[in-house]
This record gives C-alpha cells, sequence and structure tokens, in this order.
C-alpha cells in the first residue's frame, strides 16, 4: 500500500512579498520552497515508508512552477510525482476535488499534507480531502507510526495533547514535528532530475471545475503603523506602563 | 439571510469568541440559529443577544473529537446561506469538512466580512490582506478579537437534535492537558521570551509578569527547539500559532521574520531586548532596549503599582 503526500509550493518564508496594483506580485519572489508544514507531512511519509509501506507519491496542484517542488519531493524520496496543472486561481472546493480524484487515481489509503499552506494560511484542503473521499481525519499531527497493523498519531486536540490510534483510510494534517526533516543529498539530487512528473489536466482527472465562487477583488498590503517609540535603559519601563494605560488603553 | 453559527467550547463552557461571531453575523442583518456541538455551552449561548435559536446537537461521537464525524452529524443541521465557526484549529476543521459535504467554498480566518458577501483577511502570515466575494451558500471562519461580541442579555429558544455518526479515531492516552494555563491563541495578551532569556528556568519571570496581568506566556521557536521545557505549543510564529493580542511583549526575542508572521498583527507590541539594532524594534510600538533582568522586575514593579489603585 502507497503513502500519499499533498505538497504546495509557495514562497520561501524568508522571501519577500509584496503587492504591486493589486495582487501579490508573483515576479518579486527571489524563492519557492515546499510549504513548511507539508515539509513535515513529506518527513513523515518517508519514515511511514521505511516501517514498510511500498511507495510514497507526491501531489500538488498547481501552476507550471510547481512542478519544482515535486522534484524537490522526490530529492529527499518521493518515489512517484503527479501534477495537476491548473494556472488559474481555484477556491477551497475546487481545489479538494482535483486533489481527492488525484488520490483516489493512486489508491492510496493513508493521505498526510500540512495543517495549513503558507500563503493562504487556510487550512482547508486535508479536512475537505478527507470528507470528499470519507476518510477519518486527524488533524495537527505531529507524529504518525504504525503499530501492530494501526495508524498511531499525536496530535493537538481540543482536549490537549494524545496519543490517538485510527486505521486506515486517513488523512493526517501536520503541524510542526519533532523529527528532524531529511535533506537531499548529491545523489538524491540527481536521482530526481531524471524523474518523471505525470502531469494531469482537470479533464484527466475527469473533472469538470465550473466556475470559481470565490472572486479575489484586490490584495493589500497592512496599513502602516504609525511608527514606534523606542527608548533607552530600564528607566523607561514606568513611562512604557503609563503609556500602555494612557495612549494605548490595553492594560 | 440564515446563519448557522457553531459554538465553540472551553472545556464544558462557551468560548467567548461564539458571541463575537453572534456579532459579526449581527452585523449582515442575519437570521442567527446556533449549534451547539455535544450540548457544550448551551445555556450560555441562549443568552447572547441577537440569537433566535438555539440547537444542541447531541450524539455519542462528541464524546471525543472526530472532525470527520462531528461535521457528519453537524451538516445536516448547517444547512444555512452562511455558515460561521471562530477560525480555530477545530473550528477551521469543522467548517472546511462541513463545505466539502455540502459542496460549497470556504473561506478561513477573516477578520471583516461586509454584505455581499465580501470577506477580508491576512494571508502570507499577515504581510497582505485579500479580499475576496464570495457566493452564498458557503462557509467562513473567523478570527478571534476580530469583532465586537453580542452582549448577554438574550434569551433564545433552546431545541434538542439527536444525531451522531461512527467515531473511528480512538484516544489511546492524554499526553499533556488543554487549558490549565492559558492558551497564547485564546489570550488578549501575551508576553513571550526568547533564546535571549538564557535558560528555561527565567520563564518564570515572564509568568510573573503574565500572572499580574491574566496574560498567557509565549515563545520563540529558538526557546522552543532548544529547552526541553518549553512545549512547541507555546510557540508563536510561521510554524507555531497566529496571534491577534491587543497587547503583545516580546522579551529576549530578536525579531526574525518567521517570529513576525505570528505576531506582527497584534494591536500593540513592546519589545524588550539589549540590542538597540535588534528588528523586533522595527515593529514594536514601545520598545525598551535593557536586558531582562533589569526590565522584568521594574515591569513587575510598575505593574503592581498601577494595577492595585
Ligand atoms: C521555516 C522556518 C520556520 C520558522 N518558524 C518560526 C516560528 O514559528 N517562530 C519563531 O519564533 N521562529 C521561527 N523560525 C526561526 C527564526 O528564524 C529564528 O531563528 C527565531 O525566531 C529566533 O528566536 P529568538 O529571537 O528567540 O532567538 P535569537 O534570534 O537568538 O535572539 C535572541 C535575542 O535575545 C536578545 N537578548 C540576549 N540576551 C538578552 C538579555 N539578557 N535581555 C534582553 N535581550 C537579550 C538578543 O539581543 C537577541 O535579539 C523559523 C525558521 C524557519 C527557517
Amino acid at each position: 500500500m502507497g503513502v500519499a503526500v499533498l505538497i504546495k509550493q509557495v514562497p520561501d518564508t524568508t522571501s519577500k512579498v509584496s503587492v504591486a496594483g493589486d495582487r501579490v506580485d508573483e515576479s518579486s519572489v527571489s524563492k519557492w520552497s515546499i510549504s513548511p508544514y507539508d515539509e513535515y507531512a513529506l518527513e513523515c511519509a518517508m519514515r511511514l515508508k521505511e516501517s514498510g509501506y511500498s511507495e510514497v507519491v507526491a501531489i500538488t496542484c498547481g501552476p507550471q512552477r510547481s512542478s519544482k517542488a515535486l522534484t524537490e519531493a522526490a530529492a529527499v524520496g518521493a518515489d512517484s510525482l503527479i501534477h495537476v496543472h491548473v494556472e488559474d486561481s481555484l477556491d477551497s472546493i475546487q481545489v479538494q476535488t482535483l486533489l481527492s480524484a488525484a488520490i483516489k487515481r493512486t489508491g492510496s489509503e493513508i493521505v498526510l499534507c500540512g495543517k495549513q499552506a503558507a500563503d493562504t494560511n487556510s487550512g482547508s484542503t486535508g479536512p475537505g480531502i478527507a470528507s470528499i473521499l470519507d476518510y477519518s481525519c486527524v488533524g495537527v499531527v505531529s507524529e504518525v507510526s504504525v503499530d501492530d497493523g494501526v495508524l498511531v498519531a499525536t496530535r493537538q486536540g481540543p482536549s490537549g495533547l494524545e496519543e490517538i490510534e485510527v486505521s486506515a483510510p486517513c488523512l493526517f494534517t501536520f503541524d510542526k514535528g519533532e523529527s528532524e526533516l531529511r535533506r537531499p543529498n548529491v545523489r538524491g539530487i540527481m536521482m530526481a532530475k531524471k524523474k518523471t512528473v505525470e502531469a494531469l489536466t482537470p479533464g484527466d482527472l475527469g473533472v469538470d471545475l465550473g466556475e470559481s465562487a470565490v472572486i479575489v477583488n484586490s490584495h493589500s498590503s497592512p496599513p502602516d503603523k504609525p511608527p514606534g517609540q523606542k527608548f533607552e535603559g530600564v528607566s523607561s519601563i514606568a513611562t512604557v506602563v503609563q503609556k500602555l494605560r494612557d495612549e494605548a488603553n490595553v492594560i | 439571510m440564515e446563519v448557522i453559527v457553531i459554538s465553540e467550547s472551553n472545556g464544558d463552557l462557551l468560548h467567548p469568541v461564539t458571541a463575537q461571531l453572534v456579532g459579526a453575523s449581527s452585523s449582515l442583518g442575519g437570521n442567527i440559529t446556533i449549534l451547539c456541538p455535544g450540548g457544550k455551552g448551551l445555556s450560555e449561548a441562549a443568552e447572547i443577544s441577537g440569537v433566535s435559536k438555539v440547537i444542541s446537537v447531541e450524539g455519542d461521537c462528541f464524546q471525543s473529537y472526530d472532525s470527520n464525524a462531528w461535521s457528519k452529524a453537524l451538516a445536516p443541521h448547517a444547512e444555512g446561506d452562511l455558515v460561521l465557526t471562530s477560525s480555530s484549529s477545530t473550528g477551521r476543521e469543522l467548517a472546511s469538512s462541513i463545505a466539502a459535504i455540502r459542496g460549497i467554498p470556504v473561506l478561513q480566518d477573516a477578520t471583516n466580512i461586509s454584505e455581499g458577501i465580501v470577506v477580508s483577511r491576512p494571508i502570507y502570515s499577515g504581510k497582505v490582506i485579500e479580499t475576496s466575494s464570495v457566493k452564498i451558500p458557503c462557509v467562513i471562519t473567523l478570527r478571534a478579537n476580530s469583532y465586537e461580541a453580542s452582549e448577554s442579555s438574550g434569551k433564545a429558544e433552546i431545541s434538542t437534535v439527536n444525531q451522531t455518526a461512527d467515531v473511528t479515531i480512538s484516544i489511546r492516552k492524554a499526553l499533556e492537558r488543554a487549558g490549565e494555563k492559558i492558551d497564547v491563541s485564546e489570550a488578549d495578551i501575551i508576553i513571550s521570551g526568547g533564546r535571549g532569556m538564557g535558560e528555561p528556568s527565567n520563564f518564570s519571570n515572564l509568568e510573573e509578569v503574565a500572572d499580574l496581568l491574566g496574560a498567557a506566556v509565549g515563545a520563540s521557536r529558538a526557546a522552543v527547539d532548544t529547552w526541553d521545557e518549553i512545549p512547541h505549543s507555546m510557540q508563536v510564529g510561521q510554524t507555531g500559532k497566529t496571534v491577534t493580542p491587543s497587547l503583545y511583549i516580546a522579551v529576549g526575542i530578536s525579531g526574525a521574520i518567521q517570529h513576525l508572521a505570528g505576531m506582527r498583527t497584534s494591536k500593540y507590541i513592546v519589545a524588550i531586548n539589549k540590542d538597540p539594532e535588534a528588528p523586533i524594534f522595527g515593529v514594536a510600538d514601545y520598545g525598551v532596549v535593557a536586558t531582562w533582568e533589569e526590565a522584568l522586575p521594574a515591569l513587575k514593579n510598575e505593574l503592581s503599582a498601577l494595577l492595585s489603585n
């Protein structure tokens, strides 16, 4: 049985994101990377493979550039790569429908993804897909392993940190994990370059996207805050406390 | 417009964000129904002004958290034009699943919702504000502290429905209980420490200030990664929690871009750092160049004096 890991390519967290006109200016992004939580999902997928699953398939949905994120996943060990190629911006249900169809095609009954992407910060994709496929859904996990045929995960649930067990088919959304992320070595990078990416259109997956129910009107930079006030030395603490009460009204 | 608010609970009590969800719904002029999963916080929910009905959805599945089961049980009662939840992890999961079950879109983490429906929300960790129009029916999650809470002088009609779904997740053991301390994602005031605190035991100095202010204690990733005593649940930033308190006090935190990603939308930011060039001063409303060893005792004294009269 294979493990599917869903990854999204986003501007690297160190990259500047700026707005030109009324849209985020993608040409100003200096570096694109796999979204940080997805990296933890990928790491876990590799560990599950080491504990006996047959293969790891990495799946992304996005424009042409995002294919590179799959190659990066291959460099740390992903066996097969699927790129659902869409240039337009999609609403949540469109993305989930496409990815669900791609997962179905692979037959994977264990699906791992990040709890949210670093660009949209939404967190809709994982739980939505689990509902569409009717898989169990375990959110905000830091670790998943196999114990005697069942899946065991550590999750941050509403009642605190818990160890849970669940059976496949199941989707997990990842928080930052405890495990060290593996880095690609030279051999991995060379091998990854030769790996083919299976590119699929919505039509290939039998999905009719229809129209997006969400129209983005604008992107804008958050309003500038008034410049801060800076004080030297501990004697200024009294002033700051007074200002927090009189100017800011927060204490 | 029919608005369904799914309440958020805090243990057996109603989480205060629920009244903010009602506040946001009232501003849209909807007819508001609250769904209480598992009946938690039911009587408090019925007291929120502006609510016409409160429905307790009761079933075995609500004994422990399973987002798939919960949303299957809730969805048949969440048929409104607009379904609203909080943008906590649980709120986001339920919102996404209910939207997928109904085949409608979900927009997460709105900070403003106006007629249309037009939604504003921070993306790229607050570096950009996105404004979009969404057709109804849709599901929206709202960021805590974005709207004033509706008052509690209402008296809504309460009813109960029995609805459950198969639970597939079983809990083996609790590793760490929630709710013993104020969680950073819920707190209105946060004081966070970074690597500059030197030792994890020095966080007790932050806790003393937090106790005076009713604040939560947070941490930078460097602190969480360096010291086992500082759990990941305290981490603020890109790979930790995103917070929007009215006051965020950063102590011994340099202000790396990934830390700022989680807290720059706080209403007021105070930075205490010994390095006058630390980037955290770039986002601070009030910056104090000093060591924490000097600054925290002074802060404690000033606050005790101020808050006692
Ligand atoms: C993908 C990715 C995700 C990340 N996610 C996060 C995240 O979620 N949250 C996060 O915080 N970081 C995150 N980071 C890490 C981030 O880049 C920084 O390394 C981290 O925030 C630094 O923590 P710090 O400010 O505590 O430590 P440092 O950068 O070491 O700063 C310590 C500060 O303490 C000051 N100091 C020292 N002694 C004293 C004293 N006695 N009194 C007062 N001040 C003192 C110093 O002047 C310095 O400014 C992430 C990084 C990456 C690559």
